[in-house]
């Protein structure tokens, strides 16, 4: 284990921008946190997360894909790719770093592998923060998350006056070693201490008690015509604002736009509480905002365990409970659906 | 037309009773205006959404003008009145994001007006043109 | 605080649903913490007493909800409106968006609503509880012992400082006192845009819109956006997009999205309280509704049913588009 004193920070961030990008949360004029390329004079932020999640590293809201040309009768495809350079994010909380797992299992079960999210997940070293101040509206441990222990290229905790550096992997061993001059070896009690703290908030938490009894693979004929949805679904709005800060929603569109002078074809994320999300020729599957409310909880929570080993597709983020305009959430459906225990 | 080198691309929405017969008629009586003006004929210069002007300027157009008949001598009665009303808003709009108030105009030109309309445009053009390219509401797509 | 109490719209929507007034209420159900409140549809005097709330974190304007609820339902509603919600209720009904008859509005007075973002940047995040107490808010966090004390005047949300009116333009019955337009200085912050330069105004909304996820949220909160189908979303429209590809479609959408509510927003502020990132969309559209009141003459949407809304309207007499400019630059 390394450590480093929080007034070297800027220094071993410039250490490491030297090698690659560096991404980091930053606070925006709005007082929120985003993740941001680091120059000299950014500062990390001291909100306990992104609005955003850092999903957007591997998964893009937006991408082209391939382009076309046309002349006379000939079609021209052009191949957009282009080899991502070495980048690293720093500042990944523990739910967000589980959220890559799930990302992974989505586009890196089988071949074809996405070769759009390989390259960037080939190119980029995670550096994880353990939780100092989780929210009321984390609740990471229902899933099985420790905030105390982040995983990642890397685990940084955070104490009143340095900053401790774990490797976990080959490419984190090789950045920490990059930054060797700026830190130096200690041993674990701090980080031990710090973990134990994190533990007991964790406890304290408002939502520290919800469980996923009652969910998990094998459970659609069981909930999916539960009356409740109707209920719970009536006054949702069908924004998007749940799906877009989720770290771990993939659904995505692919479309053409006519740019006049050709087509670029480009995918976006999509999310299943919208009109026309997987629209076919025959129509909509979901016709009503019950349903894609239904879907957007059973696919998290039952379909998606089911396909991946009992994986549940939600890490406890928060960022949906926080943001949802009618304050409707995971939490709640998790409780009023969900098994007795949580009532 | 060009200012500094700069030939800008300029869309004219000119309504089908008036301002396109004077665009006609300033072609019949061999008045000269810039190449570079695309005119685009519609019923009513109320026809034009707002939509029309921002996806005109996603495509590259550098300027934007709409030419109805005059107000009070709309074929319709009162339509130029509307888009009156509209452009004004919209147009406010745009600078009020930043975007350069000269990028936008609306002009009333009548079928007699053939005179008009190239003046009109060989203004219009040069304003356009010493602004230089379109960049505060570009898509960059559209320009590969 | 507010002036009613929780307890007495209980007891008025028990005492309509027993008379048979109404078989349905609107009304703010309790969350898992003390400021998620969600809207629902209440049928028992059970389910009122065990769930309903009324506290300072009721934002949520009920109007729009009514197009679809009225149309769903096969009973009258019992809704309850504040004063700027009263506004859209006029104006959708001035666009015949629901059904007046299946409708029982009850309205009452507000003294204003918390930001809980404002009470986040004040006491933390890790927030327990939250008490009314007077005109204070008691905050009790995980990590303190003792509840912050905030005052409610210090967390009002942006829109409730910039209070347009305490006056209730529509209501079937009234709860406590009715109060008066205000003179609110909700313009001064688009003034201050005005007076910017170009390049500082492309500037400044670059970094706000450039936040944009296109949630779609802001839309779908709008009681003024009630179109059966969006433009944004009808894939015939040849603008249809589910996210922005770049700063011109971040642009684009709320440049559009501005327009086609303009001279029917009543400026509930919705669309900011909802936006996710912060972005301040009320200063769009009160853009639009200082030039119409400043070109056009005063015009407050929503203030009576069946007025006819400036974009709509014409006089012989308006100025030219391009005077809009000489105009302001003279009046700055």
């Amino acid at each position: 284990m390394r450590k480093c004193s929080l007034d070297s920070l800027n220094a071993v961030f410039a250490k490491i921008a030297e090698a690659a990008e560096l991404y980091l949360p930053v606070n925006c004029t709005d007082g929120s946190a985003a993740f941001s390329k680091w120059e000299e004079g950014k500062e990390w932020s001291n909100n306990l997360n992104t609005v955003k999640s850092p999903k957007e590293f591997f998964f893009p809201q937006t991408e082209d894909l391939v382009a076309f040309k046309t002349s006379g009768k000939n079609i021209e495809i052009i191949d957009t790719r282009k080899e991502r350079e070495d980048f690293v994010v720093f500042g990944v909380r523990a739910c967000d770093v589980k959220a890559f797992e799930v990302l992974d299992n989505v586009f890196l079960l089988k071949e074809p592998y996405d070769s759009y999210y390989t390259n960037r997940r080939e190119h980029g070293v995670i550096i994880s923060v353990a939780c100092n101040r989780p929210a009321d509206t984390c609740f990471c441990k229902t899933f099985g998350i420790d905030p105390a222990d982040p995983q990642g290229d890397i685990s940084v905790w955070k104490t009143a006056d340095s900053l401790y550096w774990q490797a976990n992997t080959e490419r984190g061993a090789a950045l920490l070693e990059k930054i060797a001059d700026l830190t130096e070896d200690c041993d674990t009690a701090a980080v031990d201490a710090e973990k134990e703290k994190i533990t007991k908030i964790m406890s304290k938490l408002p939502l520290a008690n919800l469980t996923t009894e009652g969910w998990g693979a094998g459970k659609t004929q069981e909930l999916f015509d539960s009356p409740i949805w109707a209920e719970m679904s009536e006054a949702c709005l069908g924004c998007g604002t749940c799906t877009f800060v989720c770290p771990t929603c993939q659904c995505y569109d692919i479309k053409d736009f006519n740019t006049g002078k050709g087509v670029v074809r480009f995918r976006c994320w999509d999310s299943c509480m919208y009109s026309d999300f997987t629209k076919m020729s025959a129509g909509q599957p979901r016709l009503s905002q019950k349903e894609r409310f239904r879907q957007r909880f059973m696919h998290k929570l039952v379909y998606y365990p089911e396909n991946n080993n009992g994986l549940f597709s939600c890490v406890g983020c928060g960022r949906c409970v926080a943001k949802c305009p009618i304050s409707m959430n995971i939490a709640k459906v998790m409780k009023k659906i969900g098994g007795k225990e949580n009532e | 037309m060009q200012v500094n080198g700069y030939k800008p691309l300029i869309v004219a929405f000119c309504c089908n009773w008036c301002s396109y017969a004077g665009a006609d008629l300033a072609g019949n009586n061999r008045l000269s205006y810039p190449a570079d003006v695309k005119i685009i004929r519609v019923p009513c210069s109320c026809r034009v959404n707002p939509m029309f002007i921002l996806r005109a300027f996603q495509r590259g157009a550098d300027g934007v003008i709409i030419c109805g008949c005059h107000p009070g001598d709309c074929h319709y009665t009162s339509g130029n009145y509307y888009t009156r009303r509209r452009m004004a808003m919209l147009f406010s709009m745009l600078d009020y994001l930043g975007i350069e108030r000269e990028r936008t105009r609306v002009e009333w030109v009548s079928a007699a007006e053939g005179a008009k309309f190239a003046a009109t445009m060989n203004d219009f053009a040069e304003k356009v043109a010493a602004l230089g390219e379109n960049k505060r509401l570009e898509d960059l797509r559209c320009k590969q | 605080m507010q002036a009613i109490t929780r307890e007495q719209l209980i007891n008025k929507a028990v005492a309509l649903l027993a008379d048979g007034t109404v078989k349905y209420v609107l009304g703010w159900k309790k969350g898992e913490f003390d400021y998620d409140i969600t809207p629902a549809v209440f049928e028992t005097a059970e389910e009122l007493n065990a769930d309903f709330v009324w506290n300072d974190f009721c934002g949520a304007n009920f109007s729009k909800y009514l197009v679809a609820k009225t149309r769903k339902l096969d009973g009258k509603i019992l809704v309850f409106l504040k004063p700027c919600d009263t506004y859209s209720f006029n104006q959708l009904l001035t666009e015949h968006r629901f059904d007046r008859d299946k409708v029982y509005a009850v309205g009452i007075p507000c003294n204003g609503m918390a930001d809980i973002a404002k009470v986040k940047e004040v006491c933390g995040d890790g927030i327990s509880s939250i008490a009314t107490e007077g005109d204070a808010l008691a905050v009790t966090t995980i990590y303190d012992d003792e509840p912050v004390k905030v005052a409610v005047e210090s967390v009002l949300a942006e829109r409730c400082l910039n209070c347009k009116s305490k006056k209730h333009v529509a209501y079937d019955e009234l709860m406590g006192e009715d109060g008066d337009t205000l003179d609110s200085n909700r313009f001064d912050e688009v003034a201050k845009l005005e007076a910017m330069t170009p390049d500082e105004r492309f500037a400044f909304w670059q970094n706000e819109l450039s936040r944009c996820i296109r949630c779609n949220a802001c839309r779908d909160v709008c009681p003024a956006c009630t179109c059966e189908k969006c433009v944004f979303d009808n894939p015939t429209s040849g603008v249809e997009n589910k996210a922005p590809a770049n700063s011109f479609e971040e642009k684009m959408f709320h440049i559009i999205r501005a327009f086609h509510v303009a001279g029917r927003c009543t400026d509930c502020g919705e669309c900011s309280r909802v936006c996710p990132q912060n972005i301040p969309l009320h200063l769009l559209n009160r853009k639009f509704i200082k030039d119409i009141n400043e070109f056009y003459g005063e015009y407050q949407a929503g203030a009576e049913v069946g007025s006819r809304a400036p974009l709509v309207n014409y006089t012989t007499e308006d100025l030219e588009p391009g005077e809009v400019f000489d105009r302001r630059d003279t009046n700055a």
